[in-house]
């Protein structure tokens, strides 16, 4: 069992927590995710790690309440526990020694990119990072962002904060600028990303992407989150979750992604239909 | 007098002559919607009648057959003898999960093909007689533990499935104070992940694994050794020696184009979402699973065996193998071939799936094969596919399942100096005892040698944990 020491609801269906979790935070490195259980009949779903600190044994993860799971654990609080916290899968993001980097973060994206800005920052190397949201009041971390960039720039669908427009739009004009560029990095959904692809290639301009598909046990076993890159079919879980983003099939990726909507739109409806209190203590609402 | 002689010898005789009791199952029509176990086991009659069987041959050879050498014809004496409880005593002296591999052991390849009975007629039904002790034993309750003096030495296992449960219980006999590793949140490796509950119920693999907890064995789940811990690490956290029974879990696919359509799944997966995550209780259990109208499986071992079966009770109309050899070299166990059969599964034999077919929106539609036939034999013995040249044809299908075996997975060897691999993935050995190529690392069971048995696999954790013993006490 895990227990969660600090929560922080960063946008109403937006929530961080700090896990307890000595394993984990000992090894944890930016770019690797854990797998999350929370009921003895749960779901195992990955979820990227925001922060890591060893010494107090603790794995920041920021989760979007989208599907049941995601919920359920939205709807936890301090001092509850997790029941599986098991990590850190995946590799570590290749870790550049040549600025600037352009960081984009779409969405609850913009958490597994603020580790990636402070390992960077930390190395010494140039960070712009550009992050955005539909709204101002769906943007997060973007404090932390700016304590690890040297350069933030925020773009909202709405104009409400920062350029009105995409993420990418941001970086179109910062490529146009002139601006030395080394490589870009960007995590966020499926369809930014690809768009931040699409974005970047006619520029050959080095582009990593940190890919977030259906996984089961996110230790290469099932083959559940394969994809494929330059060709070859991959799995996100040992051989990523971050590869080169003009390498990854997109329309795939989004394809395989929805394959179990439906069932994710029922696990949702008889949670709600039966009532009960989304924290999983079996209670009413 | 002459008539009395005559019905001594046929007492004696008739027995053997009897055909082999056979085991109550559960009714296909009935089975092939539901998840309960198929075979439901001797009663004490059925096992003592077919216990009266055995020849008790001079030299027996039944235990020859046997990986973990079951001193067979002994417990099936005490079975004649209507004694379970010493029965099982016997089983249980050498092979430390006997309810689960009266099960699953391909006794048909093993001890069975050594009785002497199967020369003209059917051998005893070892396997069948091994889990009715084992069953027998359960129902009567935990016989309590006994005290085990602690010797002061710690071992590390990583994996819990058969080699490292076995490799677990040995060395805890012994006073080792053993702590397993596990990745997955629930113990049992393959034997809850993979093989279905209507073949080995999980309630009898958590029996088993209490009566490994209560000999002072430590499990610990979620830990991912190479990623949470690497073995480095664990000699520094003081283990005397570590023991990697860390199996063959990544799944092997064809391929062919199609593989990623929505749809396909590795059998792998199919498995683990319905026996660990338990899909077929969804949605009040939370991991989905897809299952379309007509469900193909390529490949025809047991993992395939399971889908397939699988398939059905998750409510497929059809269900089918796809096998590009004959059913004659089909490696499942000859009982789950016969069950699959019974349950309605058609099978494709001499057909190669060559491309998956998907709809528009990227769903599997169907499954493109070629017709195969026999050639002359390969490298394995068996004779070689060879395709018919324009026999292209369509299974209709919204669901494939590639059950083609699966190899090592390399997060351990990875992340282990020294730690040798072959070019198969598989851990390289020095010894019969499954010495690596590091000192004091241990290994065995399907991380050794590819995709195999559960029982070579606790035959490969016996001789680790012996030679761990050895090592350890410094007898060699």
């Amino acid at each position: 069992m895990f227990k969660i020491l600090k929560k922080r609801d960063l946008t109403p269906v937006t929530k961080l927590f700090v896990v307890h979790a000595p394993l984990v935070a000992r090894k944890a490195e930016p770019g690797q995710f854990v797998i999350v259980r929370l009921t003895p009949s749960g779901e195992r779903i990955p979820l990227t790690v925001a922060d890591s600190d060893a010494g107090s044994g603790t794995v920041t993860i920021v989760v979007q309440e989208v599907g049941k799971t995601s919920r359920l654990l939205g709807a936890l609080r301090e001092g509850d526990t997790i029941l599986d916290f098991v990590g850190p899968l995946g590799r570590p993001a290749p870790l550049t020694d040549r600025g600037p980097v352009v960081l984009v973060g779409g969405g609850f994206g913009v958490a597994p990119i603020y580790p990636i800005a402070k390992a960077l920052k930390a190395k010494g190397v140039k960070v712009i990072s550009i992050i955005g949201a539909r709204t101002k009041d769906l943007l997060i971390l973007e404090e932390e962002m700016a304590s690890v960039s040297d350069e933030l720039l925020v773009a909202t669908d709405d104009g409400s904060k920062g350029h009105h427009g995409l993420v990418t739009d941001v970086l179109r004009q910062l490529i146009d600028s002139g601006r030395e560029i080394e490589q870009v990095i960007a995590i966020g959904p499926m369809v930014m990303m690809r768009a931040v692809a699409k974005t970047t290639e006619p520029y050959k301009l080095k582009t990593l992407v940190s890919v977030d598909p259906i996984m089961v046990d996110g230790t290469g076993m099932c083959g559940a989150c394969r994809l494929t890159v330059a060709g070859k079919v991959k799995f996100a879980c040992v051989d990523g979750p971050i590869f080169d983003a003009h390498d990854v099939d997109f329309d795939e990726a989004v394809r395989r992604g929805k394959m179990y909507a439906a069932e994710q739109k029922l696990a949702v409806e008889e949670m709600e239909k039966h009532g009960k209190c989304a924290c999983g203590c079996g209670g009413e609402q | 007098m002459s008539e009395n002689k005559e019905t001594t010898a046929r007492e004696k005789r008739v027995p053997a002559k009897r055909p082999r009791a056979e085991m109550p199952s559960q009714d296909p029509v009935a089975r092939r919607r539901n998840f309960d176990e198929v075979a439901l086991g001797y009663t004490e009659e059925l096992a003592v009648a077919e216990a009266e069987r055995c020849l008790d041959c001079k030299n027996p050879s039944c235990r020859e057959g046997c990986p973990v050498e079951v001193r067979i014809p002994e417990f099936i004496a005490r079975i004649r003898e209507k004694d379970f409880r010493a029965a099982y005593e016997v089983v249980k002296d050498t092979n430390s999960l006997p309810a689960i591999c009266g099960r699953v052991c391909p006794q048909e390849t093993q001890c069975e093909v050594k009785c002497i009975l199967g020369r003209k007629g059917e051998p005893v039904a070892i396997g069948r007689l091994e889990r009715f002790v084992a069953d027998w034993a359960m129902a009567q309750g935990s016989p309590g533990f006994p005290t085990i003096k602690p010797n002061g030495k710690k071992v590390a296992v990583v994996g819990s499935g058969p080699a490292g449960l076995t490799c677990a219980g040995d060395l805890a006999k012994k006073g080792y104070k053993v702590t397993i590793f596990e990745a997955l949140h629930a113990p049992g490796g393959v034997l809850i992940y993979g093989i279905p509950e209507f073949r080995l119920p999980k309630r009898i693999v958590a029996a088993e694994i209490e009566l490994l907890k209560g000999l002072g064995v430590d499990i610990v789940c979620d830990v991912v050794v190479g990623r949470t811990i690497t073995v480095d690490e664990l000699f520094a956290e003081g283990y005397d020696a570590v023991f990697l029974g860390t199996g063959a879990g990544l799944p092997m696919f064809m391929n062919i184009p199609g593989e990623t359509l929505n749809g396909v799944y590795s059998a792998n997966e199919f498995l683990t979402r319905t026996n660990l995550m338990k899909a077929y209780l969804f949605p009040e259990w939370d991991t989905p699973i897809k299952v379309g109208r007509r469900v193909a499986v390529a490949g025809a071992g047991n993992v395939a065996m399971d889908s397939v079966r699988c398939a059905l009770r998750l409510g497929a109309e059809e269900a089918m193998i796809v096998y590009r050899r004959s059913e004659a070299e089909m490696p499942a166990r000859r009982e789950e071939v016969h069950h699959a059969k019974e349950e309605g599964v058609v099978f494709h034999t001499l057909t190669n799936p060559v491309r998956v077919l998907g709809t528009e929106d990227g769903w599997v539609k169907g499954l493109e094969c070629l017709r195969m036939e026999l050639g002359e034999p390969d490298a394995s013995g068996r004779r070689r596919p060879v395709p018919i040249p324009g026999s292209e044809f369509v299974l209709e299908v919204d669901t494939v399942v590639m059950a083609l075996g699966t190899t090592p997975n390399p997060l351990v060897s990875q992340t282990t100096p020294g730690l040798e691999v072959d070019r198969h993935g598989c851990l390289i050995v020095r010894d019969e005892s499954g010495l690596t190529t590091r000192d004091l690392v241990w290994a065995a069971g399907d991380a050794v040698t590819g995709a195999a048995t559960v029982i070579l696999a606790m035959g490969g954790g016996k001789k680790a944990a012996a030679a761990i013993d050895r090592a350890l006490q410094g007898k060699g």
